[in-house]
């Protein structure tokens, strides 16, 4: 990217370098996968030193990290956070509820593909992804940053309508602010 | 047009930032290595402040929540321009005027202040709470520091930093010369960095973050930049009127990093208080220190 000679390819790279080493996690803990986070962050495995650190609100927070399944309740509040957190932001799916529902996967009141309601840039699998899975799909996120391939936002900005109608048939009471680009 | 002088501003501004940031990091790396870990590097910080201002969407709650970290950021790069950073030189001196300490008392609340209003506007109940106990606390730690800098100006009838600095050349440092305020201002100063266990109002896990809950993306790095302009220049001025300023540019970094260095270790190795231990620890010594440093001073005098 870099070799294009190109004013604004250069600035670009710089961004998403800051980008990609300053990663503001949210975790969405209410699946069983965030039982893994306080190791991921904490002494053994570290993942500060990747510039991975907590963030306390969706308006700070880069990375929405959707630990394990999602019901049909939460899904509204995860799509409320989202929407709120600030552009660019990224999303990974951890564990194998979030890609095809696992073990809840015909359950009455879980979601099985989170992809069709967010746009997910990572999927991290397993029941559960350990420490060191969390951390590799931590890197893979901040490689598809560097190339500018993680653009989930973006993706979900253009196809707002198609994700709004999977959103609505899950969420049957619809009352929620106007998504401003 | 002076142009000596305004060269002499942009310097002072560009280091104040730059030591302030790596100060941070150099805060995350000793935290790191305390509780056994790597640890981010220490620019990290340069990097998350520069993620945020490359954030490219911003929310709109109201004109205040966006005048909010501009008036956090002007008042802390107005404090810098009133502390003089180095004791000789034309660089570095600023606007700094007789009287500037009374000044500076003032100028010092400005910037929470403004992130108070900012806070505010955005309605998160987690910012009401973070500003209440904010301002709380800041009548906590206000009264050691006020009583701290009265003391010193009463007994030596300056109240320029400049000429604090100047008597501090033929008498010795302040710290040994009245070394009760020294340590009314010290503890209250631990207070001021906002370390734990003083970290009441930005508690990340009970307020989710207080007062910059609602602010994220370019706000949030405003804030940061404000931060780090401001733990330098309240490092500089407690450095100016207790350790007999600095003359170069190495002895001030030397200096500030070690009285830096006392609320971050004190500060990992203590969780945090609720809002009245905060308050009745500081009502507790450090003001009986401050009402020690007064009478000496006024024994001094007469």
């Amino acid at each position: 990217m870099i070799e294009k000679k190109d004013s604004l390819a250069i600035g670009e790279y710089i961004k998403n370098f800051a980008r990609k080493h300053s990663l503001f996690v949210l975790a969405y803990g209410t699946g069983c996968g965030a039982i893994e986070i306080p190791p991921t962050m904490t002494s053994r495995y570290d993942a500060e030193r990747f510039g991975i650190r907590g963030a306390a609100t969706p308006r700070q927070a880069d990375v929405l990290l959707i630990t394990g399944y999602l019901a049909t309740k939460t899904l509204k509040r995860v799509i409320r956070v989202y929407e709120q957190m600030q552009d660019p932001k990224y999303v990974i799916g951890f564990g194998s509820c979030t890609i095809n529902g696992g073990m809840y996967w015909d359950s009455y009141n879980t979601i099985n593909s989170l992809d069709k309601y967010i746009p997910v840039d990572v999927f991290i699998n397993g029941c559960m992804p350990r420490p060191e899975a969390v951390i590799s799909g931590f890197v893979k996120l901040q490689e598809y940053i560097q190339e500018g391939k993680a653009d989930g936002w973006r993706k979900y900005q253009n196809n707002i309508e198609e994700y709004r109608e999977n959103q609505k048939r899950i969420i049957k009471n619809w009352r929620m602010p106007d998504y401003n680009l | 047009m002076n142009w000596s002088l305004i060269l002499g501003i942009t310097i002072t501004i560009i280091t104040a930032f730059t030591v302030g940031m790596f100060y941070g990091g150099i805060s995350r790396k000793v935290t790191a290595r305390i509780q056994n870990r790597v640890g981010p590097p220490i620019w990290q910080n340069f990097l998350d402040v520069l993620k945020l201002y490359s954030k490219e969407s911003a929310i709109h709650h109201g004109w205040m929540q966006h005048l909010g970290p501009l008036w956090a950021i002007t008042a802390s790069t107005a404090t810098l321009m009133f502390v003089p950073i180095l004791n000789n030189g034309q660089f570095y001196q600023n606007l700094n005027f007789s009287g500037d300490l009374i000044f500076l008392m003032y100028m010092m609340v400005f910037g929470q202040l403004g992130m108070a209003l900012g806070a505010g506007q955005t309605g998160n109940p987690n910012s009401a709470i973070g500003v209440s106990r904010g301002l709380s606390q800041m009548v906590g730690y206000k009264v050691p520091w006020l009583l701290a800098l009265v003391a010193i100006m009463v007994q030596y009838k300056a109240t320029s930093i400049t000429g604090l600095i100047e008597l501090q050349n033929q008498i010795g440092w302040l710290m040994f010369a009245s070394p009760f305020a020294f340590i009314a201002g010290l503890l209250a100063f631990i207070g001021m960095m906002h370390y734990s266990p003083f970290d009441i109002v930005f508690a990340p896990s009970e307020l989710a973050s207080g007062p910059p809950s609602e602010f994220g993306g370019k706000y949030l790095g405003l804030m940061m930049t404000s931060g780090s302009i401001f733990t330098f220049a309240k490092l500089v001025l407690f450095v100016d009127v207790f350790l007999g300023g600095a003359s170069n540019i190495l002895e001030l970094l030397l200096k500030t990093f070690v009285i830096y260095m006392i609320p971050v270790i004190y500060g990992i190795v203590s969780p945090r208080y609720r809002t009245e231990q905060s308050i009745r620890y500081f009502w507790g010594w450090p003001t009986f220190f401050g009402v020690i440093g007064m009478l000496y001073a006024w024994y001094m005098i007469s």
